[in-house]
């Protein structure tokens, strides 16, 4: 990957999000060279998309709607190529969510609910939403069965969560992983191409790290 | 299990950390983006930094700190320090900053707390507070701020601990996260700089009052200190700035420790 003409179209979703610099920033520091767009058109050319978010989901559902990227993330899903949603990104692609009005995407079936609230930890203490901070995340099944994004992660590693509702898919299968905080919080869903992460790989580390160099090998593989 | 974080925070004046580590291999103990990736490979959990003049053109400076460090390293980055406006907060989340504190300008204006977490969500908006033990009752009124409180028993300063203010910190505390603050980052001013530990009871009140999560800052000096904080304080996570930087403990060697107590923490 020395000739800059070869690397692969990942495309960056401006969702007027304020950390989607942070998204850009970590595939950089891994070799790649995103292009942060809220142009429908890049998304139909792209290699790769990351759709990243913070804040609330009816934020981003309107920057989607208002820009016109949701049918086209849409179509993006249905190509069969790697498409990374990330926090709030990984709420949108559920019907709905308790926390806004708007409709997601309608990707992933299930709901988006709130993290029930006043449960003591171990020591003993309150445990507060939102949920922020390192939480261990355990992957489903054998590693060999792991989506690509998630291969050479070790088992129990810390990835940062900042959020205070949680996925919960109809289909126990597309559950890439999870955490606890109280009641068990999915923290990964993969349905073939489309995988979304709970928490901020773009936070966490090497290890958050690991999983953007994993989706620019991916990207590279599908390249056109 | 979500775990306790430890948060070196670092001074910067005119792009420079003042205060910088001492003790290690490090070719330039005034770059932030060196001490930064120094701190992360130390197992550092966050980081703070706090620009301490915060002029205006001290701010152009800081965005281009927060923008250096945050393409090198990639945990969650707070920034404090002279924030006055929505707009100023913007920057310092587009330059890369997660959460950004307010301190001064939210005693001044306390609606600022809520504009900041409308427009950028509440994880985003931390509130710093400096406060300090009421243990002398004739302090009960203070020029231009009224009153404060009689059953009060810690009192806010604002101006980097210069000017104090009529606030009960347990009723700011509670007031601030009811407009929108995501996280507390209370400063013990009694305790800071003495190494006798943090102010627990402090701590324990206001995260009993609040259901967010709460900093401890000021006091750490030996390792128990940040034990203590955790557990009697019922603190979130533990910062500490000087003893860090002259190397008289490590962030590795407290979480070890911590960790080995029970507290869970984030291998590295």
């Amino acid at each position: 990957m020395t000739d800059n003409s070869k690397k692969p179209r990942i495309v960056v979703l401006n969702t007027r999000a304020a950390n989607v610099h942070s998204v850009e920033k970590a595939l950089r520091k891994v070799g790649a060279d995103p292009l942060v767009t809220s142009d429908p058109a890049d998304i139909a050319s792209a290699d790769a998309v990351v759709l990243p978010g913070v804040g609330a989901s009816d934020a981003v559902m309107r920057a989607l709607n208002t820009l016109n990227m949701a049918e086209s993330v849409k179509e993006f899903a249905a190509s069969g190529k790697p498409l990374l949603c990330v926090c709030v990104g990984l709420q949108v692609l559920f019907d709905s969510s308790e926390e806004g009005e708007l409709p997601g995407l309608g990707l992933v079936e299930g709901s988006v609910q709130l993290i029930p609230t006043g449960m003591k930890d171990k020591l003993g203490a309150s445990m507060k939403v939102p949920h922020m901070g390192w939480n261990e995340v355990q992957f489903t099944g054998e590693e060999s069965d792991r989506n690509p994004l998630f291969k050479g992660i070790p088992q129990g590693s810390h990835f940062y969560f900042v959020h205070s509702y949680r996925c919960v898919p109809d289909a126990q299968a597309e559950v890439a992983a999870t955490a606890q905080y109280g009641v068990e919080v999915c923290a990964a869903v993969a349905r073939g191409n489309v995988v979304g992460t709970q928490f901020h790989p773009e936070k966490s580390g090497e290890v958050g790290l690991q999983i953007y160099k994993n989706f620019l090998d991916l990207a590279s593989a599908n390249q056109e | 299990m979500l775990t306790r974080r430890v948060i070196p925070c670092l001074d910067v004046d005119n792009g420079r950390v003042v205060k910088g580590v001492s003790f290690v291999d490090i070719r330039d103990a005034g770059d932030p983006a060196e001490l930064a990736a120094f701190y992360n490979a130390e197992g550092a959990d966050e980081l703070v930094f706090l620009d301490i003049t915060a002029s205006s053109d001290n701010r152009n400076t800081m965005v281009d700190v927060v923008e250096k460090v945050s393409s090198e390293v990639f945990i969650p980055l707070t920034v404090g320090g002279g924030i006055r406006s929505v707009d100023n907060m913007r920057r310092m989340l587009e330059a890369g900053a997660d959460k950004v504190a307010v301190n001064s300008a939210a005693v001044a204006n306390p609606q600022l707390i809520e504009d900041c977490a409308k427009e950028f969500g509440n994880q985003c908006v931390v509130l710093a507070m400096d406060v300090k033990r009421v243990d002398d009752p004739v302090v009960t009124e203070l020029e231009g701020f009224g009153a404060i409180p009689a059953e009060a028993m810690w009192q806010v300063y604002t101006h980097g601990g210069r000017r104090p203010t009529a606030l009960d910190a347990v009723k700011w505390a509670r007031q601030a996260t009811d407009l929108g603050a995501g996280e507390l980052l209370v400063t013990s001013m009694d305790a800071d700089g003495q190494k006798t530990g943090y102010d627990n009871e402090l701590l324990s009140v206001i995260s009993d009052s609040v259901t967010v999560p709460v900093i401890a800052s000021g006091g750490a000096g030996e390792l128990d200190h940040f034990y203590d904080a955790l557990v009697e304080g019922k603190s979130d996570a533990v910062l500490a700035a000087s003893l860090f930087h002259f190397g008289e403990l490590r962030v590795s060697e407290v979480k070890s420790y911590l960790a080995e107590r029970g507290i869970p923490m984030r291998e590295v």
